[in-house]
């Protein structure tokens, strides 16, 4: 059942036409970053670490650039000396020296799977046969790979030169903690003495993948001219230019990146870690270069998102009014500084209003790769803390869990913890729309639990630009500068039909090059729908605009005397007998009323709506095998309005899955070397089809954003925030304690229920 | 006159421990310069590292947006996303 909770009066937005990208898709006619073909395109391999922490001695690439068919060999010496200067790469911080040592190790290895050296070749066997001839000498030295460990005074250190920030005075030695963020309000020790409840634990998370299917691919060519051209499977190529210019030395202008289709990204495709090396690799030979990672490669060497722990603590009165909350977070940076772990502490209690609260964030580095974005990076891990924290608030009280939720729920005007005033949100009546759904009362099978958690996410939204073309037809053109990865061509080309009020099926969109349209922020943040989308809506009503100017001229008449309704200029001036134009009527003679109509806007969007997500999760628990089993699932979500549902309904979807995943299976499994045991789909589980029931989709649709033209929020990310609580308190409940470490696998699981206390 | 707080810590260092104070600014490019000549190097970390939430609304990069009188600014760390 997907319910819409109220139904605007609109007639392209809220439709559900057919997906403009799945034909392509199916038939394997899409171009994904690893199908270009160039004349004498050479194939790109890279050499990685196999120590998880050890100095470089040297590095000679001699007989590898003997070898014949190899055209190019890069080490670090072959990219400039970085600056500390930030760059933009997701969530969290980075400098230019972190990517560029991320790219590239200088110095030192940090993780197993950090690039050491990369050869281009005519072939891709002639490739990796140079890699087997380059010889690295190494220092081993000790490594740390988890976070409290990293911690420790005596933990081997990763970098000489990190000196915790957020500490005052500024401390005298390094440390693997790079930033300590402190954030609160009120005083929370006194109100949690005063609490008649107190509940508290240590959550543990693993590190995990986005597990996008498409591994990260580039093409890179650089001409004699100096003009370098780069197709790239990223979420964000305005980005990938600025990152591969301030990584090479390159000027803005002599880059032109051109996004393929993405297989996947949700935030793991916001950094780069092949562009630069193919580019720094073509610019040496002067041949196009392709560079593919392989699975494993993906897994030792692209972003996951942190793994964890987190202390929380809460306390309320008999009522349930939570009075005080104490967390301290300490979050997986991998080997460079910028875990999420400040908007983690950020999102931690943002549901609820709390007057007293103490939060201490950590990012801490050891010897894992750099993690990335992940879909509400930072918040899933602590909704797991805090939503778990309530799953006991409510089952001490006796209060029923989603009453004890609505008791604490910010509403329009509550301050959140990390500052900002809630103004158009819909939290309450998610709530109700859960607590109201069939599911909330539906009986339980034998060996059956339900969790209930909800989760937060900020939404963002940041510089967009987009042009909206008419052809002589009156058929449109939607051109933007954000990688389509979760159905923004659609959505695009909805709003642009919708302000043209024409049918959608005369409107394209499609996502042009850095060259072709003014610069777009990175696609994440759940920012495009709602940013990019008030650029096209802006676009298009200068189009409109310019329409009724071309009628005006056409009539004769004054403008203000022209109405644009239905897609057809109507002349209102009584005088005048004329019958309305129509687009195409009018982009017909287009020559003779000023030349061809195009309209552009570029703008940096501000005030997006924060999302908020409540979700029910049923699960069967075989105790003999401890597999437990997803059989129902439904997730209620504060959409503002949904401009396609199919594709609203699909981001909850897809966001309950990777949650799910994320509780029940995934983690990184290291050895004792610190070498990643799993790096593939066989041994990393994530779930499939097969493995989930029909997830249910509620769209709340009361409380539409305000500052965009059709109510948009961004829907992205917030799914992804509760199914980890919602997965641990129903399965807690089954095995009789509570459960906060996760994945809750089925050898885990087993042992839970052999544990004292647990439910027979 | 705008009314200016944070929880962020790095903020409350720059001010010497003042979580809320008075700044006189009519646009977010005022306030950012008033926030600088009062303590150096505030202006600067708010435009570099973080949002302002004006009257509950969270904006990034809005030197020209108007801060009304007794406007609510709240400095917030920025938030990306994936």
């Amino acid at each position: 059942m997907n319910d819409a909770v109220s139904a605007p009066a609109l007639q392209v937005v809220g439709q559900r036409p057919i997906r403009p990208d799945g034909a392509d898709k199916v038939t394997g006619r899409a171009n994904f970053g690893a199908d270009l073909r160039l004349p004498g395109m050479l194939t790109g391999r890279v050499l990685r670490s196999p120590h998880a922490h050890a100095r470089i001695l040297s590095i000679d690439t001699a007989a590898a650039r003997a070898l014949p068919g190899v055209k190019a060999v890069v080490t670090a010496a072959d990219f400039p000396e970085p600056g500390n200067q930030a760059v933009e790469a997701g969530e969290g911080a980075a400098t230019l020296r972190a990517l560029s040592e991320n790219c590239m190790a200088r110095g030192k290895v940090l993780y197993v799977g950090h690039a050491v050296a990369a050869v281009a070749a005519t072939s891709a066997d002639i490739a990796e046969a140079a890699l087997g001839l380059i010889t690295v000498r190494y220092e081993v030295l000790p490594h740390v790979i988890e976070v409290e460990a990293a911690m420790a005074p005596d933990a081997p250190l990763l970098h000489d030169d990190l000196f915790t920030k957020g500490v005052t005075p500024r401390p005298s030695a390094p440390s693997n903690i790079a930033e300590k963020i402190s954030l609160g309000r009120g005083d929370a020790a006194a109100a949690m003495a005063s609490a008649e409840v107190v509940v508290s634990g240590r959550y543990v998370t693993a590190p995990v993948h986005q597990g996008y299917l498409e591994p990260h691919a580039c093409v890179a060519s650089a001409g004699a001219d100096g003009q370098c051209q780069v197709w790239v499977s990223t979420q964000g190529h305005f980005a990938v230019r600025a990152m591969c210019a301030g990584l090479l030395g390159i000027e803005l202008r002599d880059i032109r990146v051109t996004p393929a289709e993405i297989g996947g990204g949700f935030g793991g495709k916001t950094t780069v870690y092949l562009e630069p090396v193919a580019l720094a690799l073509s610019r040496q030979c002067g041949r196009p270069v392709r560079m593919v990672m392989t699975r494993a490669e993906v897994f030792e060497a692209s972003g996951p998102t942190s793994g964890c722990v987190i202390e929380a603590r809460i306390g309320a009165n008999a009522e349930g009014r939570v009075l005080a909350a104490e967390l301290v977070l300490k979050y997986q940076a991998g080997a460079f500084p910028g875990s999420p772990v400040g908007a983690g502490c950020m999102a931690a209690l943002a549901c609820y209003d709390i007057e007293h609260v103490a939060i201490t964030g950590y990012d801490v580095v050891s010897n894992r790769a750099k993690v990335a974005a992940y879909r509400a990076p930072g918040a899933p891990m602590a909704a797991l803390a805090v939503e778990s924290c309530l799953d006991e608030l409510s089952l001490r009280l006796g209060i029923d869990p989603i009453e004890l939720r609505i008791r604490n729920a910010v509403r329009p005007g509550a301050k959140a913890v990390y500052g900002a005033t809630f103004r158009e949100i819909a939290f309450i009546e998610t709530l109700e729309a859960i607590r109201n759904h069939p599911h909330y009362r539906a009986p339980l099978g034998p060996d059956q639990a339900r969790g209930v958690a909800c989760g937060f996410w900020f939404n963002i939204g940041g510089e967009s630009s987009a042009a909206v073309h008419v052809d002589e037809a009156g058929g449109v053109t939607v051109v933007s500068g954000n990688p389509d990865i979760g159905g923004s061509r659609a959505s695009m080309a909805m709003m642009a039909a919708e302000t043209l009020g024409v049918p959608i099926a005369r409107v394209r969109a499609i996502v042009a090059d850095t060259s072709a349209i003014g610069f777009s922020a990175t696609t994440g943040g759940s920012r495009v729908t709602f940013a990019t989308g008030m650029a096209v809506v802006q676009a298009a009503g200068k189009v409109v605009d310019d329409l009724r100017r071309r009628a005006g001229l056409i009539w004769e008449c004054p403008l203000d005397q022209v109405q644009w309704q239905g897609g057809q200029a109507v002349c209102t001036d009584p005088s005048k007998t004329v019958k309305p134009l129509s687009l195409a009527e009018i982009a017909g003679r287009s020559a003779r009323t000023g030349g061809p109509i195009a309209a552009h806007a570029s703008l940096t969007a501000q005030g997006a709506g924060p999302g908020f997500a409540v979700h029910l999760c049923d699960i069967a628990l075989d105790r003999e095998t401890g597999r437990p089993t997803v059989v129902r699932y439904t997730a209620a979500q504060d959409v503002g309005r949904a401009i396609h549902p199919s594709y609203v309904e699909g981001q909850i979807q897809g966001g309950v899955a990777q949650g799910v995943g994320w509780a029940l299976n995934e983690a990184y499994l290291y050895d004792a070397d610190g070498r990643l045991l799993n790096p593939g789909f066989l041994d990393y589980r994530m779930p499939v089809a097969s493995d989930l029931p029909m997830i249910d989709t509620v769209l709340v649709e009361s409380a539409p954003n305000k500052r965009h033209p059709y109510g948009a929020k961004g829907v992205g990310e917030a799914p992804i925030v509760p199914p980890l609580p919602a997965v641990a308190c129903a399965l807690s409940r089954l095995v009789g304690h509570r459960l906060r470490e996760l994945p809750l696998s089925p050898p885990v699981l087993l042992q839970a229920l052999d544990q004292p206390g647990a439910a027979g | 006159m705008a009314w200016v707080s944070s929880v962020d810590a790095r903020v409350r260092e720059l001010t010497g421990g003042q979580a809320r104070f008075e700044v006189p600014a009519a646009t977010v490019r005022g306030l950012l310069a008033a926030l600088e000549a009062r303590w150096p190097g505030l202006g600067a970390h708010v435009e570099a590292d973080m949002a302002l939430a004006i009257d509950g609304e969270i904006h990034h990069d809005a030197l020209g947006e108007p801060l009304s009188a007794d406007a609510e600014v709240v400095l917030i760390p920025r938030i990306g996303g994936g």
